[in-house]
């Protein structure tokens, strides 16, 4: 939540933005408070990569004002919002293929988190550590499987020193076993005080890991609560009528193919 | 014994041509930008040599001293302004740009250098050479370029694997919105990998200047083709490949030229269709699975 002096961590106000006539940002507005974690669903093409391409930088909004820690970022590119503080992670993994695991994440530790030399060195040997990927370090990332690619996805994010992290669909396509410890690893990240938004099909994930939810449905929220509350809301039901709210841990691999709307 | 000789003569030009050709290709990796202005590049940095040797009094030999620092910064400054620019509205108009860079070039040198040729002055270095058995001749000038060559294509593949800025370069050359978002300035590093490939083309200018005679339009004619086939003969992507292209372009031609004098570049343009008929991905590469 906002902290006493009123400055959110993240603060959306008014955003919007269109490809053509489908609105995939219809004058969202939202707040985040340092260390919150909130979930976010929603249908296909709901708008819910685009905002997070929104609050990262690859897109830019035709209007409406994102501020990180009270500060406009909403001009800013991608990679000057890495250096303040936003990590991201795409849907379908984007390793650097031909380098090694170490040095994808080493990039995100020098360029974003901005150390040097031995401090980068450990610094990524730790998030490997954490990740799960300590064994894989020396492979080159093109030869990982799918859950070591989320899970380098998810380092590379980290290593940028993210004071907000977005995950995209980073348990889509994993067993039950592997969500469960991806949940651990996302618990773990949040006992640093780093803000977390998490979209995911899999809701069972999500419930299990956020306290606040957020139902994104033709670029607006239809619902923010708690996981109960919102699962509840008729409004919210409606939305996923005939689609995936998918209860079990091993929900159906991520339907989005691509960067929605992109 | 002769066409030995032609082989080991083809064999040291094609370390020039592989010095042409590395900042073509460093380019079109990390960028995806085909500079048409490659050639020309060359030949403007022969001139520069020559200009700086006629207010400095150095030896030419010692002119890459100030012409390649100078060659970088304008590889920097020129992908930050005018490539950048072209790049933010599409690919194919970085052609147009760099087409119309190479045609303003080649005039502008006409318009104020006239068409004459010249050469860098080395003194007896340019005719220098040793002897192996009674048909083996080897210019000590070839052999240096050669060598210079290699060690520069050795440098930047260091560079490129070990270094901070080379694993950025990689990393932009394989995905620019992934490197961002690891907090990378893309065109910070463009700029980077730009200041490289005009170093090396610098380079590579000045060598031929003092192996031959240069004009105005030998940049388009010549140079950007023997570089464009060495890339292409050798395969995108890796510097190994692109000296095997070289080495193999040079080769080729010097063996033509043993067959008949007249046939030394004929013989290298229908090797190089050869390669694009039977392995269009290059010598060395491995066909990519997408």
């Amino acid at each position: 939540m906002p902290d006493a002096a009123g400055t959110a961590l993240l603060e959306l106000s008014g955003v919007t933005k269109s490809f053509g006539r489908v609105v995939v940002a219809d004058n969202l507005s939202l707040r985040l408070g340092a260390g919150d974690i909130v979930g976010i669903v929603g249908p296909n093409g709901a708008g819910k990569t685009s905002l997070f391409g929104l609050i990262a930088g690859d897109l830019a909004p035709e209007s409406g004002v994102i501020r990180l820690g009270g500060a406009e970022v909403t001009r800013l590119d991608p990679a000057a919002r890495c250096r303040l503080g936003i990590g991201r992670t795409y849907q379908v993994p984007r390793p650097f293929g031909g380098m090694t695991v170490f040095e994808n994440v080493l990039v995100a530790v020098q360029q974003g988190a901005g150390l040097r030399r031995r401090a980068s060195y450990a610094a990524a040997v730790g998030v490997l550590d954490r990740t799960g990927l300590s064994g894989e370090a020396n492979s080159p990332a093109e030869r990982l499987g799918l859950l070591q690619r989320k899970r380098l996805e998810l380092a590379r994010a980290l290593a940028s020193g993210p004071r907000l992290l977005l995950l995209d669909e980073v348990a889509g396509g994993l067993t039950d076993l592997e969500v469960e410890q991806l949940i651990g690893v996302v618990r773990s990240i949040r006992t640093e005080g780093i803000a977390i938004i998490w979209i995911e099909h899999v809701v069972r994930a999500l419930t299990a890991a956020v306290e606040r939810l957020l139902c994104l449905a033709g670029g607006s929220f239809v619902g923010d609560g708690t996981p109960a509350a919102v699962l509840a809301d008729p409004a919210v039901r409606e939305v996923f009528l005939g689609t995936e709210v998918t209860t079990s841990l091993s929900g159906p691999p991520a339907a989005e193919s691509g960067r929605e709307g992109a | 014994m002769i066409w030995v000789n032609a082989v080991l003569q083809g064999v040291l030009l094609g370390g020039l041509y592989a010095l042409f050709a590395c900042g073509l290709s460093l380019m079109f990796g990390v960028m995806k930008v085909i500079n048409l202005a490659h050639g020309d590049l060359a030949v403007v940095a022969a001139y520069t040599a020559l200009g700086v040797v006629a207010v400095t009094h150095l030896p030419a030999v010692w002119s890459f001293v100030l012409v390649v620092p100078i060659f970088a910064a304008l590889g920097y400054v020129v992908q930050r302004t005018l490539i950048q620019a072209a790049l933010n509205r599409s690919v194919l108009t970085t052609l147009l740009v760099t087409f119309g860079l190479s045609v303003v070039i080649e005039n502008s040198l006409l318009q104020f250098l006239s068409a004459n040729s010249h050469s860098l002055n080395i003194g007896s270095l340019v005719s220098d050479s040793f002897s192996i058995g009674s048909q083996i001749t080897i210019a000590y000038l070839d052999l240096a370029i050669f060598v210079i060559a290699v060690a520069v294509l050795l440098g930047l593949q260091h560079f490129l694997s070990a270094t901070k800025h080379g694993r950025l370069i990689r990393a932009v050359a394989d995905d620019r919105e992934a490197a961002q978002l690891a907090g990378a300035d893309y065109r910070h590093i463009f700029g980077i990998a730009a200041a490289i490939a005009f170093a090396t083309v610098a380079f590579a200018g000045l060598a031929f200047g003092m192996y031959s005679s240069f004009d105005p339009t030998i940049g388009t004619d010549q140079l950007l083709l023997f570089a464009f086939e060495a890339v292409v003969i050798g395969g995108l992507g890796s510097l190994w490949g692109t000296l095997v292209g070289g080495i193999m372009l040079g080769v080729v031609q010097q063996v033509g030229a043993q067959v008949s004098s007249t046939d030394q570049i004929l013989a290298g343009q229908l090797f190089f269709l050869l390669v694009l008929v039977i392995r269009p991905q290059g010598i060395t590469s491995r066909r990519r699975t997408a």
